[in-house]
């Protein structure tokens, strides 16, 4: 039996590894310093991913900061103030949400913002995805929180500290470790998501540093080039993948190393 | 305590309780927004909705089925795939594998889980596609081929390779869950079941039974992400809304139907009945995590209260 | 808990550094100093947006690009999306400007915020393009032929049907996968205009529209010109219908398809011209045409014209100003640039026609080219 469930391990390893070394064999063919700095071109004129590089940089910022005090709010709350039926509605509410699919959310924000506003936006592609980020940050939040032992509490407390200030001074600083880890990877998650930017930040040929006009993405970038049928946009597509990949992988791993200890 | 103290607490804690509140907000006003967008066609169509099977625009015929059924076929493909495996990986993991070798592997199943949906297409189109065509799909046809579903045009697009994507992107989701749950059944059933000379294999048969409702739980939970899935099932599923019995052939999802026309939907029908498939979506993977969630309660609850006794 | 709390602040330090690095990244122009958010100062940047059709998107992004070039202060982003979703984004004022192959029904015509112009700006064909690793020479085929594949009728390559036309071809015993467009699109509409037209089946079985009803279980849907192509690319035997460039550049084969007169025409820039050339007398006022299987020894039966869609009457007399400056500048220099990319430029009756076109355009009842 041994075997076959390390064959199963051995099989997930192995596919990890095809598809990571497709990306970085056609991938690092394409990259070269022009590649990362230039907008899109016509067909056969070249061009590159930078503005796409801004753009999924700019929008992911947006909504980390639209997303971490909110879901870190909410975590709190949860975790300090959340043993009623709110608190348990929340909780629930947010373990849905994470599993709901992103294309929805993309929807949702296309009646709730691209139709009022008039066009797509980098506003509307970065609220989107703090839409998706905020229940992630909020559970973990909750989580680590939950961690954080009762004595410590309860000793801040008894020096006759108010409770806003055991949670901010106390509370917090003990449990950042794990909120932090949990937002690394709430980034590295959403900075991969394309299906909610299709409708809501589109696309752009140009650098765009602002937020009420259509921006790019290196991952609706990617679509575009893979669905397509040209091998020089197939060979930017793979170029750009690993890029991405490249980011996430770095954090994913930055994450487990920094928190080695703790596993 | 001083005034500020419970001054400051109030606001504290009312900060709190509207970020909180948002989360509720967004899912209420999603719910709202959807519901009220798709009430054409549910004025129009009633249930015949998700029992239609022609989707023709042009026309104002709006039937959901073959986006239902494509959705559902390509997310259990990817189960039965998926599902031994996962469980493969996490009883080695957990139940077989030192902890030396454990740690890493476990890590890097796990990153499987964060590569991106679109990179999963990307290499779904050019590698799996080309893979499915010239070998998996020659193999299915020549040894399975008195089976309906493996007749037919091998093109490498379709709902086998769509599902296969899936079972990809399921398996370390499914594989994590499964392994909390393990952690969560107490060594003492292991040790014990040990002491009374139960072999290793039939000592993690016991541990399997006793996490069965947190293994379906994981299985619901890995159902409910690819029934949602956009991106990398769009790319290779040949978006086409027929009801085949081959796996072969094209198919379509409710999520990549969205994803194909819902920024071009001109006429008010036709984007109400876009919405309205994007609301069943919505409420079928609300109840399904829902479902996922108490499953795997009901087994990870146990651990917290033998941990406190 | 020690070493948590000091692998914590790792965490931390690392975190800030992202942070820091990104705000520095996005703040080379800080946000909020936009003087292109309406597009009217005189001195800074226009940006205008345009989104439809992806059969012209290739000249379209060479246009903006080479318009770039001359007037760096006007960013002219072009969106390929789809003819529908062209038209759409029109309706709904999600763009400044439109694109589709297709011209506007008299119904969606009503839907829009004031009248809008059809401005024509290229020609083009819709090509069959097929993947047959053996297959050397040009496939023949007829309407007939084409209309009993996209039916379903014709399930294998060496039907008799197909092998009628092309005797000289040995033709695989292999399944035909034919590729159409999952989206909203000019070119099926265009593509199904011309078989509606030729043949009775077909118009009663699925019709001509953007997105008609196609048959289920014929073939499977990808989106955009780029996407078929993509598709008929990468799997072989399949078929699927696209715009001359894409086929060109791609370097598949294109087939030969029967016109009015009976003649097996290659798509070509003049076959394209020999089709617009036989409708340019009875071109109706507001330019709205279909020149499918047109009369002609020559004429290519699958052209169409692609139109750029505007407001006549433009929100912002800054941004209306650039587009009509655009406009002008594609349907005169913009035309030397369609021979490379398989375009056929328009007839010169047909620019004079648009001239006036672009020239009716005002904002706030100035018009904006005089």
């Amino acid at each position: 039996m041994t075997t076959l469930t390390a064959a199963c391990a051995v099989f997930a390893i192995v596919i990890l590894l095809i598809i990571l070394s497709y990306i970085a064999v056609r991938g690092i063919t394409s990259i070269n310093l022009e590649f990362l700095v230039d907008t899109p071109k016509p067909v056969g004129e070249g061009g590159g991913i930078g503005n796409a590089i801004v753009g999924s940089v700019m929008m992911t910022l947006l909504a980390t900061l639209i997303g971490l005090p909110i879901g870190i709010g909410a975590g709190v709350y949860m975790a300090e103030f959340g043993n009623n039926w709110f608190g348990s509605t929340v909780r629930f509410i947010s373990d849905t949400l994470i599993g709901i699919p992103s294309i929805i959310i993309g929807i949702f924000i296309y009646t709730l913002v691209v139709l009022p506003m008039g066009r797509q936006s980098g506003l509307a592609g970065g609220l989107a995805l703090a839409i998706i980020m905020i229940p992630i940050v909020a559970r973990t939040t909750e989580e680590m929180i939950r961690l954080v032992p009762n004595s410590m509490r309860e000793a801040a407390l008894a020096l006759g500290a108010p409770q806003w200030r055991v949670i901010w001074n106390i509370v917090l600083p003990a449990a950042s470790a794990g909120i932090a880890t949990g937002v690394m990877l709430a980034i590295a998650r959403i900075s991969g998501e394309t299906a909610p930017l299709l409708f809501t930040a589109l696309n752009s040929r140009f650098y765009n540093y602002f937020f009420d006009q259509p921006m790019s993405s290196l991952t609706v970038q990617i679509y575009n080039y893979a669905t397509g049928p040209f091998d020089i946009e197939h060979n930017m597509a793979w170029a750009a993948t690993l890029i991405l990949v490249g980011l996430i992988l770095t954090i994913n791993i930055a994450v487990r190393y920094l928190t080695r200890k703790r596993f | 305590m001083s005034q500020t103290g419970t001054v400051g607490d109030k606001v504290f804690r009312v900060i709190l309780f509207i970020t909180a509140a948002i989360i509720l907000l967004i899912v209420a006003v999603m719910i709202f927004m959807m519901v009220l967008n798709s009430m054409p066609t549910i004025r129009q169509f009633g249930f015949g909705f998700l029992t239609g099977r022609e989707w023709k625009p042009a026309l104002s015929e709006f039937g959901a089925l073959p986006f239902i059924y494509g959705t559902i076929v390509s997310s259990l493909i990817a189960l039965i795939i998926s599902v031994p495996i996962s469980l493969g990986i996490a009883i080695f993991l957990v139940e077989q594998a030192p902890k030396k070798i454990a740690t890493p592997i476990a890590f890097m199943v796990e990153l499987l889980a964060a590569i991106p949906s679109v990179v999963y297409g990307l290499w779904g189109i050019f590698v799996l596609a080309p893979f499915v065509r010239n070998y998996l799909g020659v193999f299915l046809e020549n040894y399975l081929g008195w089976l309906p579903l493996f007749q037919g045009r091998l093109t490498g697009i379709g709902m086998l390779t769509g599902g296969i994507i899936l079972a990809l992107m399921i398996t370390p989701i499914i594989t994590a869950v499964v392994r909390d749950v393990f952690e969560a059944v107490p060594t003492t059933q292991r040790e014990a079941a040990l002491a009374l000379g139960a072999t290793k294999w039939e000592t993690t048969q016991i541990v399997l039974g006793n996490a069965s409702s947190g293994i379906a739980g994981a299985v619901v939970l890995g159902l409910g992400r690819a029934l949602g899935e956009t991106m990398a099932v769009t790319m290779v599923i040949g978006n086409s809304p027929q009801i085949s019995a081959s796996l072969f052939e094209p198919a379509y999802t409710i999520a990549s139907v969205l994803a194909a026309n819902f920024a071009e939907a001109t006429d008010r029908l036709y984007l109400s009945a876009l919405i309205e498939i994007g609301l069943v979506l919505f409420l079928v993977t609300f109840v399904v995590n829902a479902l996922a969630k108490l499953l795997i309660l009901s087994v990870t609850r146990g651990r917290a209260s033998a941990k406190h006794t | 808990m020690s070493t948590k709390y000091s692998s914590g602040k790792k965490i931390i330090f690392v975190f800030l550094i992202f942070t820091v690095v990104c705000g520095l990244a996005c703040s080379q122009q800080p946000i909020g100093q936009s003087n292109n958010l309406t597009g009217s100062s005189g001195s800074g940047t226009v940006s205008l947006l345009g989104k439809g059709a992806s059969f012209p998107d290739p000249i379209y992004k060479k246009w903006v690009s080479e318009y770039g070039k001359v007037n760096p202060n006007i960013r002219i982003d072009y969106q390929s999306v789809g003819s529908g979703a062209g038209q759409k984004a029109l309706l709904d004022k999600t763009a400044d400007f439109g694109a589709s192959d297709e011209a506007m029904s008299d119904e969606d015509l009503k839907k829009g915020d004031g009248e809008i112009l059809h401005i024509p700006t290229v020609l083009g064909a819709v090509v069959i393009t097929y993947n047959l690793a053996d297959v050397k020479e040009p496939l023949k085929l007829s309407a007939e032929t084409i209309s009993d594949i996209y039916l379903g009728n014709i399930k294998k390559w060496n039907d008799e049907r197909i092998k009628k036309d092309n005797p000289n071809l040995t033709l695989p015993d292999t399944d035909i996968l034919p590729v159409y467009r999952a989206d909203s699109s000019g070119t099926s509409a265009v593509f199904t205009d011309f078989l509606s037209k030729t043949v009775p089946a077909w118009k009663e079985k699925v019709g001509a529209n953007k997105q008609p009803s196609w048959i289920t279980g014929v073939g499977t849907g990808a989106p955009r010109n780029d996407g078929v192509m993509g598709q008929v690319k990468q799997t072989p035997n399949s078929i699927g219908y696209v715009e001359l460039t894409f086929a060109k550049a791609n370097n598949l084969p294109t087939a030969q398809i029967k016109n009015k007169a009976g003649n097996f025409v290659e798509a070509s820039l003049e076959g394209v011209s020999a089709a617009a050339a036989s409708s340019v007398g009875q071109m109706p006022e507001d330019l709205r045409v279909q020149i499918t299987n047109a009369e002609g020894e020559n004429a290519y039966p699958i052209a169409s014209y692609t139109y750029i869609l505007v407001y006549k009457n433009q929100p912002d007399a800054g941004k209306g100003k650039t587009l009509a400056d655009f406009l002008w500048w594609a349907i005169h220099d913009g035309e030397k640039f369609t021979k490379d990319l398989h375009y056929a430029p328009l007839p010169t009756e047909i620019v004079k026609k648009a001239e006036a076109k672009i020239n009716s355009m005002t904002a706030g009842g100035k018009p904006l080219r005089q």
